[in-house]
C-alpha cells in the first residue's frame, strides 16, 4: 500500500517538476510547481513527517507560490524568447545533473553500510509536531532566536529594496479626523438678506 | 502488503476525499465531452461583433508593491509556523519555552514597528 | 539555562543583537533624522563589540554545545567588528554625496556583523548555516543598496541567486554529514567513523564555503558584484566578511574534520592553486579598479587556502595573521577608491589615477604602500603575511602549491606595478575632490599599519595567534 502510494506520488512529482521547466506559459509552470509541492507534501506524510508536510502546504503553496505568480506577472518577460538559449546550456546542465545523480547513488549505496545507531535530538513524543516543539524552544533556543533575526533582516531587506513613496498622495489621517473640533470645521456667519457673504 | 503505519491510517479520510474529489472532476469533464454537441469552427474562436483584435498582450506589469505585501505576508506566515509546535508542546516546555517564544515575537514586533513606521503597510 | 556560561561565551553577539534591535526601533521612530547619526552610532556599536570580544577573549561553550568561542575565534571576531565599524565610518561621505544615506545601511552592516560573529562562534552545522544566512541576507541587500542603479541591482541579484545556490549546497552537505554521523555538532562529527557519505557531505560543504570566500572555481560572481555594488559596500565585503568566512572555513575543517585531513587536503590545494592563478591572470586585463581588486582578492584567498591546507597546528596561526593583514590593507585601498571623485561623480578606471603623485602626493604614497603590501613586496606587512603562509606550506611539505604561489605572486606584480606606474609616471590629471577626514585618516592609518607597524609586530602577531591555537 505504502509502496503504491509512494510510486504514484513520486511519479507525479517528477512529471510536475519536468513540466515546470518545459511549460511554455510561465503561469502554467507555477501551477505545475504547486502540484509538485502538493505531492511532495504527500511524500512527507508517507515518511511520517506530518509537520513538514503541513508547512510545505501552508508556506510554499500558500505564500511562496503566490509570490512566484506575482513575480511572473511583474516581470513581463517574453519567456519563449528567454528559452532560446535553453538548449545551448542543456548539455552542460545534463553533465551537472549526471554528476549529482551519481553522487546520490553512491551515497545511497553507502547508506546501508555505515549508518549511525543514534541521532541527536530524539525526544520522546507522540507526534512529530510535539517532538519539534519539545526541543526547538529550549534545547535549540539559540537557533530559534537567530531565525527571528533572519526574518527581521528579510523584512528590512524587502522594504529597503522595494518601498518607494510617491509624492503628493493624499492619505487618511485618523488622528486628525477624530481630533477635529466643531470650531475648526464649522463657522457660523450671520448672512444678511440680499448681501451674501 | 505491508501493514499500514498507524499515523498513515489517520490520513485515510483525506485519501478518500481526494479520490472522490478527483473522481468527480474527471467524471464531469468526461461526461461533458461525451454528451455535449461539438462542432469546432475557427470563427468561433475569433473576436466577434464589436470586438477588436487584441491591441497588445494581456499580461501587464504589476506594481512592485504587490510583491512587498506578499513577502511581508510570507514572513509573518513563517512566524505562525513557528507558533504551531510551540502551542502543541507548551505543557511540557513550561515557563522557559513560553518566554523563549515571547522573545522571538519581540524581535518580530520590532520588525513590525519598523514596517509600520516606514509606511510599508499603507497603500498609496 | 546557564547565564554565566552564555555571558562568558556570547557577550559580544548578545550585545550586537540588542544594539541592532534598539537601532531598528530608533530608526523606525526617528526616520530621516536618524540617517546620518545612524552611521556613527553603528560604528560605535561595532567598535564596542570589538572591545567586548577582546575583553571576553577566553570565551567558552554555551547553548548546549551549539556555540563555542576561544581565543582564536575571539581574535578573529574583534578584527571583523573593527573592520566593519571602519567600513561603516568611511561609507558616510559617499552615501551623503550619492544621496543614498538611509539608516537601514547601518542596520544591515550591524546585522551582517552579527552574522559573522555567529558563524565564527558556531560549533554546530545548524548554527553555522543560520549565521551564514544572517550574513548573506544582509550582504545581498547591501550589494543592491543603490536600487536606482541598474548595475547595483544586477550585482545584488547575481549575488543573491548564486549565494542561494551555495547556501543550498551547504545545507545539502550538512544533511549528508548529519545522516552519516548522527549529529550536527562539530565534536560529535569528529568522533564519527569517516565513510563515503561523510566525504560527499564534506565536499559539498567545501563547495558552498569556497563560494562564500570567492575561491576559484566558484569565483565568477566576485568581479561583477565588486564592480556593481556601491564602493563602500565593496570596502565592507572585501575586509570583514572575507576574514570571517575564511576563519569559519578553517574552524569547520579543523574542528569537525581535523582527523580526515587526507580527505580534504587535495581538494583545498586544487581550489587554492586555481584561485591564485585565476586571480593573477584575470586581473592583468582589467581596467576597472574595483574589478581588478576583485581578482586580486580571489588570488589572495588562494594564498590563505595554502595555510588552510597545511592543517591546524602549522597553518592556523599563519591563516589568521595573513587574513588580518589582508583585511586591514583592503580597508585602506578601498578608502583610496572612495576618494576618487571628480566633477561630482565617482571614477573607477585605472587611468584616472594618472599623475596622482604630483596632484595628491600623500594619497599616492599611501596607495603605493598599500598596493605593494598586498602584492607582497618586502619590507611591507603583506610580504610577511605571505611569508608565514608559504612557510606553513613548506613545513607541511606542500612544495608544489608554494611554487605555484610564488609564480602567481610574480605574475600579479604585473598589474600591481601598472597601478604604481600610472600613479607616478602618467600625465597629470585634475586632482580629486577634497576627501573627507575619516577616509583620509583610514587610508593613512592602513598605510602606517602596512609599514612599519606590521613589519615590526609580525613576530608578536604570530606568537599571539599561535598561543591562541594551543589554548583553543
Amino acid at each position: 500500500m505504502e509502496v503504491i502510494a509512494f510510486s504514484i506520488l513520486s511519479a507525479i512529482v517528477l512529471i510536475a517538476a519536468f513540466c515546470v521547466i518545459a511549460a511554455r506559459n510561465p503561469v502554467h509552470s507555477v501551477l505545475f510547481l504547486i502540484l509538485a509541492f502538493f505531492t511532495s507534501s504527500g511524500l512527507l506524510v508517507l515518511i511520517g513527517a506530518e509537520f513538514l508536510a503541513m508547512l510545505l502546504i501552508v508556506v510554499y503553496v500558500g505564500a511562496v507560490a503566490v509570490l512566484f505568480l506575482f513575480v511572473v506577472m511583474m516581470l513581463d518577460v517574453d519567456f519563449v524568447e528567454l528559452k532560446q538559449g535553453f538548449l545551448n546550456y542543456a548539455p552542460f546542465g545534463g553533465v551537472v545533473a549526471l554528476v549529482f545523480f551519481a553522487e546520490i547513488a553512491l551515497v545511497a549505496s553507502a547508506m546501508g553500510a555505515s549508518r549511525p545507531e543514534t541521532f541527536d535530538a530524539s525526544p520522546n513524543a507522540e507526534t512529530n509536531v510535539e517532538a519539534i516543539g519539545q526541543v526547538m524552544y529550549t534545547d535549540y533556543l539559540l537557533l530559534f532566536q537567530i531565525s527571528g533575526i533572519v526574518l527581521l533582516i528579510a523584512m528590512i531587506g524587502a522594504i529597503v529594496l522595494t518601498l518607494r513613496h510617491r509624492p503628493g498622495v493624499r492619505r487618511q489621517s485618523v488622528e486628525e479626523q477624530t481630533g477635529r473640533k466643531r470650531a475648526d470645521a464649522v463657522e457660523l456667519k450671520d448672512v444678511r438678506p440680499g448681501q451674501g457673504i | 502488503m505491508n501493514e499500514l503505519q498507524p499515523v498513515l491510517l489517520n490520513y485515510l479520510p483525506v485519501i478518500i476525499f481526494l479520490v472522490i474529489g478527483l473522481g468527480l472532476c474527471f467524471a464531469f469533464l468526461l461526461v461533458s465531452t461525451i454528451l455535449a454537441p461539438s462542432k469546432p469552427d475557427p470563427e468561433k474562436l475569433s473576436a466577434y461583433e464589436c470586438g477588436f483584435e487584441a491591441f497588445d498582450d494581456a499580461r501587464l506589469k504589476f506594481d512592485v508593491r504587490f510583491y512587498l505585501v506578499a513577502i511581508l505576508f510570507i514572513i509573518f506566515d513563517l512566524e505562525v509556523a513557528f507558533l504551531f509546535p510551540w502551542a502543541v508542546s507548551l505543557g511540557t516546555i513550561g515557563v522557559f519555552g513560553f518566554w523563549s517564544m515571547v522573545v522571538f515575537l519581540g524581535v518580530l514586533t520590532v520588525g513590525f514597528i519598523y514596517e509600520w513606521r516606514s509606511g510599508a503597510l499603507e497603500w498609496e | 539555562m546557564n547565564w554565566d556560561e552564555i555571558f562568558a561565551a556570547a557577550t559580544p553577539e548578545l550585545y550586537l543583537a540588542f544594539a541592532g534591535l534598539i537601532a531598528v526601533v530608533l530608526g523606525a521612530v526617528l526616520r530621516e533624522r536618524f540617517a546620518t547619526v545612524s552611521i556613527k552610532a553603528g560604528a560605535l556599536i561595532l567598535l564596542g563589540a570589538c572591545a567586548l570580544s577582546l575583553f571576553n577573549i577566553e570565551g567558552g561553550v554555551a547553548f548546549n554545545g551549539l556555540w563555542e568561542t576561544d581565543r582564536f575565534t575571539n581574535l578573529a571576531k574583534a578584527v571583523c567588528y573593527f573592520c566593519a565599524g571602519v567600513a561603516l565610518l568611511i561609507a558616510e561621505p559617499y552615501l551623503v554625496k550619492e544621496r543614498l544615506i538611509r539608516y537601514e545601511y547601518a542596520l544591515l552592516v550591524i546585522f551582517a556583523s552579527l552574522g559573522m560573529g555567529i558563524t565564527l562562534s558556531a560549533n554546530d552545522l545548524m548554527t553555522l548555516y543560520l549565521g551564514i544566512e544572517t550574513l548573506s541576507l544582509s550582504s545581498y541587500v547591501l550589494a543592491a543598496f543603490n536600487r536606482d542603479s541598474q548595475r547595483s541591482s544586477e550585482a545584488g541579484l547575481k549575488y543573491f541567486v548564486l549565494g542561494a545556490l551555495a547556501s543550498g549546497l551547504i545545507l545539502y552537505g550538512s544533511s549528508l554529514v548529519y545522516g552519516f554521523s548522527g549529529s550536527t555538532n562539530y565534536d560529535a562529527i569528529a568522533q564519527a567513523e569517516f565513510g563515503i557519505g561523510l566525504v560527499f557531505g564534506l565536499v559539498l560543504l567545501i563547495t558552498g564555503l569556497a563560494f562564500k570566500v570567492s575561491a576559484a572555481p566558484l569565483h565568477v560572481w566576485t568581479p561583477d558584484v565588486y564592480e556593481g555594488a556601491p564602493t563602500p559596500v565593496v570596502a565592507f565585503f572585501a575586509s570583514a566578511p572575507k576574514l570571517a568566512s575564511m576563519v569559519v572555513f578553517a574552524t569547520i575543517l579543523f574542528e569537525a574534520f581535523g582527523n580526515a585531513i587526507d580527505q580534504w587536503q587535495d581538494v583545498i590545494l586544487i581550489i587554492s592553486g586555481a584561485s591564485m592563478l585565476i586571480g593573477a591572470f584575470g586581473a592583468l586585463r582589467q581596467t576597472n579598479l574595483k574589478r581588478l581588486f576583485a581578482y586580486s582578492s580571489i588570488g589572495n584567498m588562494g594564498y590563505a587556502l595554502i595555510a588552510l591546507a597545511a592543517g591546524e597546528d602549522i597553518g592556523g596561526p599563519a591563516l589568521l595573521v595573513y587574513m588580518v593583514i589582508y583585511a586591514l590593507s583592503q580597508l585602506g585601498i578601498f578608502g583610496v577608491l572612495l576618494s576618487m571623485r571628480r566633477r561630482g561623480g565617482m571614477v573607477e578606471d585605472i587611468s584616472e589615477l594618472s599623475g596622482l603623485s604630483s596632484t595628491m602626493p600623500w594619497l599616492a604614497v599611501c596607495m603605493t604602500a598599500l598596493v605593494f603590501s598586498v602584492a607582497g613586496i618586502p619590507p611591507l606587512g603583506g610580504f610577511f603575511g605571505k611569508l608565514v603562509v608559504f612557510q606553513a606550506g613548506v613545513e607541511a611539505g606542500l612544495w608544489p602549491i608554494v611554487i605555484i604561489g610564488v609564480i602567481a605572486s610574480v605574475v600579479s606584480l604585473g598589474y600591481y606595478l601598472r597601478i604604481i606606474m600610472i600613479m607616478w609616471g602618467g600625465d597629470k590629471l585634475a586632482p580629486f575632490e577634497n576627501m573627507s577626514g575619516t577616509v583620509g585618516i583610514t587610508v593613512s592609518a592602513a598605510t602606517i599599519l602596512a609599514f612599519p607597524v606590521f613589519t615590526v609586530v609580525i613576530g608578536w602577531m604570530m606568537s599571539l595567534a599561535g598561543g591562541s591555537f594551543s589554548l583553543g
